[in-house]
């Protein structure tokens, strides 16, 4: 397994609609970058940690926005939840992705996690343990692309792309990009074994 | 992944890549100040040791806490072994206790394979006999990786006692996987009968072999396995097939030295060799945890169906 490998989109993309094209994609990020500058008072002491595969590329460009809005670039990582994850039990073995912190660390500083679907928010609970495992950060907030709902554990986001309302038989494919072919968000009928992650 | 870890010979190349890259990401958790994971929690692993071990033992041990599993640790001494229970009666009363894996080192070759027959939870075969050793062969493979960047066509001469080498065979059959040119040098007392169908050259003449290779892996001298005489002196057995500093210098620059453990310094290791920079014998150790977590990790990090 290659470090790094995106999870392949998962169902029939084909017969997906689009929710948001790639322009809509771009302007979302600029907002959220313009909001953390904003809550973060220009992104000092700030380090945005993606989780693995999408939610890095993401985290690489609010980073790249925040720099070209302020001229402050923070620190970028990416933070792998697959250890601390609650379902390891219940599913098929799941590889190892990256983590790669930022040399100063995450103490003392204000952590964006980034990531690119928001469902179950089981995910963004694992994420939290495995990074107060790495240090103790000053505060920790959440920036995510799309906000499915049906929330099983109480986390919300602090920054949001886009609310999409969808019934738990849909999926939510993001493409980006540095994976993909093109940039967008769709909506699909369920692939029937995407269960919410 | 199969569903237990007997011989290196069962790791296909993706198999083997994938336990190097969790080791990988492992590997840097050990560098951080909170080192436990509670990814194997409610799981229990089983140190099955027949034979003695203080690496191995203490490795398994701290990837398995690392990991948060609950550790056995069983030594034949104090167990009902040493009252004549056999190794089957052993496994069904760990059966019955529910061991998620079983660690197994035993003096014989393929008991880790009888073991897997009778205990439902994954087998991992840490030293059996003269036959396997796979762990040990995924860290020395980790390790030539981390210090020298590649696997694929690295030159690797593993010298000395083949014979009762269970690390010799795991490495040659694991390094040819991965795409290493592998050959084994001893003096033909100490080369095992049909080790021309191992998938490795075959030396007796160390001198010729060292200028030509990338990493040299010496094994100790298992005096405990030897009723007979293999050579005639150690001093002789030193002159010819042990590493000291002058056969250390006709080295490549960048050739690096192993050994697994434990050495006889001054027999096949010189100690100036043992202690020199070019030596990875303490980083095989720390190697060793990261290596054995990730082979628990996916061997019991999924659903157990």
């Amino acid at each position: 397994m290659p470090r790094g490998t995106p999870r392949p989109v998962t169902g029939d993309v084909s017969a997906a609609r689009p929710v948001l094209d790639g322009d809509e994609l771009g302007r979302a990020i600029s907002r959220i970058a313009h909001e953390i500058l904003e809550r973060t008072h220009g992104g000092t002491d700030t380090v945005l940690l993606g989780i693995p595969t999408r939610g890095v590329a993401l985290a690489t460009r609010l980073a790249d926005r925040m720099s070209t809005f302020e001229g402050v670039r923070p620190p970028t990582g990416s933070l792998d939840v697959t250890l601390h994850r609650d379902d390891l039990h219940l599913r098929g073995l799941r590889a190892l992705q990256v983590t790669d912190l930022p040399v100063d660390g995450v103490d003392g500083k204000v952590v964006v996690l980034v990531d690119d679907v928001l469902f179950s928010g089981r995910t963004i609970r694992a994420a939290l343990d495995a990074l107060l495992d790495t240090g103790r950060p000053r505060a920790v907030q959440l920036a995510v692309l799309v906000d499915r709902g049906h929330r099983e554990v109480p986390i919300r986001a602090d920054y949001v792309g886009k609310n999409i309302p969808t019934s738990l038989r849909e999926t939510v494919h993001v493409l980006l990009r540095e994976y993909d072919d093109r940039d967008g968000v769709l909506l699909g009928p369920a692939s029937g074994v995407d269960a919410p992650a | 992944m199969n569903r237990h870890l007997l011989s290196a010979g069962d790791l296909s190349r993706d198999d083997a890549l994938l336990i190097v890259h969790t080791a990988e990401e492992l590997a840097r958790i050990s560098d951080r100040p909170i080192k436990k994971l509670p990814t194997l929690r409610g799981r229990t692993v089983v140190n099955l040791f027949f034979e003695d071990s203080t690496r191995t033992r203490l490795s398994f041990e701290v990837a398995a806490k690392r990991l948060s599993a609950d550790v056995i640790n069983f030594s034949t001494k104090g167990s009902s072994v040493s009252k004549g229970e056999s190794l089957k009666d052993t496994a069904l009363t760990l059966e019955a206790m529910g061991a998620d894996a079983v660690v197994v080192r035993h003096s014989a070759s393929g008991a880790p394979h009888r073991l897997a027959g009778w205990i439902s939870g994954a087998i991992v075969n840490a030293g059996d006999g003269t036959h396997e050793h796979p762990t040990q062969a995924l860290l020395d493979a980790f390790t030539m990786r981390r210090r020298l960047g590649r696997l694929e066509g690295l030159r690797v001469a593993i010298v000395g006692d083949i014979l009762h080498s269970r690390v010799a065979r795991s490495n040659v059959l694991l390094l040819d996987t991965l795409g290493a040119e592998v050959s084994v040098v001893a003096p033909p007392t100490l080369m095992p009968v049909g080790v021309g169908s191992w998938p490795c050259t075959v030396s007796f003449d160390l001198d010729a072999v060292l200028p030509k290779c990338d990493v040299v892996m010496m094994l100790r001298v298992q005096r405990e396995r030897m009723a007979g005489a293999y050579f005639p002196s150690a001093r002789e057995y030193s002159r010819r097939y042990g590493l000291d500093a002058p056969r250390m210098a006709t080295l490549p620059d960048t050739a690096i030295v192993m050994h697994p453990g434990p050495m006889n310094r001054g027999m096949e290791i010189a100690a100036e060799v043992a202690d020199s920079v070019r030596s990875t014998i303490v980083e095989q150790v720390a190697n060793g945890v990261a290596v054995r977590m990730a082979v628990l990790y996916l061997l019991l990090g999924g659903d157990s169906s």
